[in-house]
């Protein structure tokens, strides 16, 4: 007896909305499993990472703050996977993107300007992450040079040019020798939406981006063009579709909107440019692409889970002394049981029985 | 003179992990799978290679906690592409997402330990050679190790019938499985082999590269590792070559930083990243007509029954 994978004659609509939920119950099984050996009680760290975060207004507010970067970035990435383009430097992107912002915030500190600041900040943000994104697109398709690779390399380098940055050029003259810019002036921030509290302008931007992608993917060409290239690389080519253009389209989109959080977060919720803006965004970004199954609204609700994991896995700490790592490990869990969920829209399990085949074959 | 082995004596060491990882990666892809998730299985190697040094005091026995603990991982991986046919690239990525969680995990109760470093050999009258003695018979047992497999692994790829099968895998799975050959078990048994390269890779950086663990301490060691797949089309030849290549530009920019030259050092830093990027752009440039990578790489592969 042997169990095999079997193409299904169509793909499954149930089991395609059904699946993200499989896998987060199957996450969390794996979790309590997780915490037991790690000696703690599982009901209450799974309250402390679920439900904690969800019962104070700070805390809301706090995951809408962590969705942001995590929304955008991946609404840029579903781009890319959808076009079978695979972008994986988002985190360099975003880290460029917050350089490039950062330098029109700092070079026009204490001085007199005009509102034009913040704007400016966040379209040359946006260029710069997608330049930056263009350099492992044109590699790929110049050259046919590996995107995976290069554009990850990209990321080392991003995260060493920010470092030199604000410990040599851009350090604060009077911040104590730390690696770190001094904080922008008002002018240069994104302003807060509630008076006082931690939710600002680029949630509401976040928004708009699903919003446009949504329709970019659904109601245009060009967003047709992208789904084609991805799922049917044959059909796309005698449709006469340029999938050079669309890996050129999809990296500088995402870029963009790398970039454009990137600046969001520094001129946002930290206030000022230093190593260690981002807890690994690019990278988590990946897996709410594929938690929200490249889908712009998945990807808004996957955005507000796996944020609610990182708080919830800061109060964890906390109060029950649970690794920050255990946040990493239960992202890594869930984005296997995602894709292996996802498997089971294609495919489904059969027993064979190999004697009996056998049996058939001689009679 | 001095100097001129101490460079040596460096670039070897900062180049095994590079090619017992990149041989590793080889195999795998000869077989058709591509892995991306080698910096994780690397990292996963490199804490418990460290948990199982300290607590036995004993070089060999981290080394095979390495082992074991990248060979774990990757099976993971080879259940998920070859037994669920999921999408490679994005399993590879998840891998190593959870790969640096989990030694963060497992490495966390080790982060400000040491261990004594790998042993390395001494042969009276030979290693006191001046210039290449301490090269050719003064080094650890990773060094040396790191050649026999990558001499072992040409051998079986290209000399004998279960590595020309392999290799007929990763080029057609269709054709292999039609002359019968188990193209999934075969499979599974390359993504263990690389699985286990790149957990002792992981696990040579704390044994015997720097004496304690740091977490992420492989810092895009895994990454570098499949370029060198790619530069070296393939081949277990020209994988050395780049391997020590590469060893050589970290070293020789660790050393332009302490000879002041005036560049930050962060640029210099940036150098072994930007080098991969621009060899890959070369090498991919460079092959005109057909791509020397096996044929079935990357692609999902559900037998007919």
């Amino acid at each position: 007896m042997q169990l095999v994978l079997e193409k299904r004659a169509e793909r499954s609509n149930t089991i395609a909305l059904i699946s993200p939920l499989i896998a987060i119950g199957l996450t969390i099984v794996t979790m309590v499993i997780l915490f037991a050996i790690l000696g703690k009680n599982p009901l209450l760290a799974l309250h402390a990472y679920f439900i904690a975060p969800l019962t104070d207004g700070y805390s809301l507010q706090e995951i809408a703050v962590k969705a942001t970067p995590l929304v955008m970035i991946a609404i840029g990435l579903s781009l890319c996977y959808l076009a079978n383009a695979w972008n994986i430097g988002a985190e360099g992107q975003f880290l460029i993107g917050a350089v490039a912002g950062s330098w029109i915030a700092v070079k026009t500190q204490g001085t007199d300007v005009g509102p034009w600041v913040l704007p400016a900040m966040l379209v040359l943000a946006a260029a710069a992450g997608a330049l930056y994104a263009l350099i492992p697109a044109i590699c790929k398709v110049k050259f046919g040079a590996s995107e995976i690779l290069t554009s990850l390399m990209l990321v080392y380098v991003a995260d060493l040019f920010l470092d030199y940055l604000v410990r040599g050029p851009w350090r604060d003259p009077h911040g104590f020798n730390f690696p770190t810019t001094a904080e922008f002036d008002p002018i240069a921030t994104v302003p807060l939406l509630i008076e006082g509290g931690r939710l600002h302008l680029g949630a509401m931007i976040a928004l708009l981006v699903v919003a446009a992608v949504a329709i970019l993917l659904g109601r245009t060409i060009k967003g047709f063009e992208i789904r084609v290239v991805g799922a049917a690389p044959r059909a796309a080519r005698f449709g006469g579709f340029n999938a050079n253009q669309l890996v050129i389209l999809t990296f500088a989109i995402s870029g963009a909107l790398a970039g454009f959080a990137g600046i969001i977060e520094v001129a946002g919720p930290v206030g000022h440019l230093q190593p260690g803006i981002s807890p690994g965004y690019g990278f988590t970004a990946i897996i709410v692409a594929f938690l929200g199954r490249l889908n712009p609204l998945g990807i808004l609700i996957a955005g507000l889970f796996v944020a609610l994991t990182f708080i919830g896995g800061e109060q964890a700490q906390i109060a029950m002394k649970i690794p920050l790592d255990v946040t990493k490990v239960f992202q890594g869990i869930l984005l296997f049981y995602v894709l292996a969920c996802d498997s089971l829209i294609l495919y489904r399990f059969k027993l064979v029985f190999p004697n009996r085949q056998v049996t058939r074959g001689a009679g | 003179m001095e100097l001129v082995e101490a460079i040596i004596l460096a670039v070897l060491a900062a180049s095994t992990p590079l090619l017992i990882a990149a041989t590793g990666e080889l195999v795998t892809e000869r077989s058709g799978v591509l892995n991306l998730g080698v910096e994780g299985m690397m990292i996963v190697g490199a804490a418990c290679g460290f948990a199982g040094a300290w607590l036995t005091g004993s070089t060999f026995i981290g080394a095979l906690f390495g082992i074991v603990a990248g060979t774990l991982v990757s099976l993971i991986f080879a259940l998920m592409t070859l037994g669920l046919a999921v999408n490679q690239v994005a399993t590879g990525l998840a891998l190593t997402i959870l790969g640096i969680g989990l030694s963060g995990l497992i490495g966390a109760g080790f982060v400000g330990e040491r261990i004594t470093p790998a042993v390395h050999l001494a042969i009276p009258g030979l290693t006191e050679i001046p210039l290449i003695g301490r090269v050719l018979f003064g080094e650890d047992g990773f060094v040396y190790f790191s050649v026999a497999l990558i001499v072992g692994v040409w051998w079986f790829l290209h000399r004998t019938r279960a590595g020309l099968i392999l290799r007929a895998c990763g080029d057609n799975h269709v054709s292999a499985h039609a002359l019968g050959y188990p193209v999934l078990r075969i499979r599974t048994f390359a993504v263990m082999f690389g699985g286990a390269c790149a957990g002792l890779a992981g696990a040579y950086l704390p044994l015997a590269y720097t004496p304690f663990f740091i977490p992420g301490m492989t810092a895009g060691r895994g990454w570098i590792a499949l370029a060198l797949v790619v530069f070296s089309s393939w081949r277990p030849g020209r994988l050395v070559v780049g391997a020590y290549l590469f060893g050589a530009v970290t070293i020789l920019q660790l050393h332009a930083q302490g000879w002041g030259v005036g560049i930050p050092s962060q640029f210099m830093s940036a150098l072994p990243y930007l080098a991969t990027v621009i060899v890959l752009v070369l090498l991919s440039r460079a092959r005109t007509g057909g791509s020397s990578a096996p044929a079935a790489l990357g692609t999902v592969f559900v037998p007919d029954r």
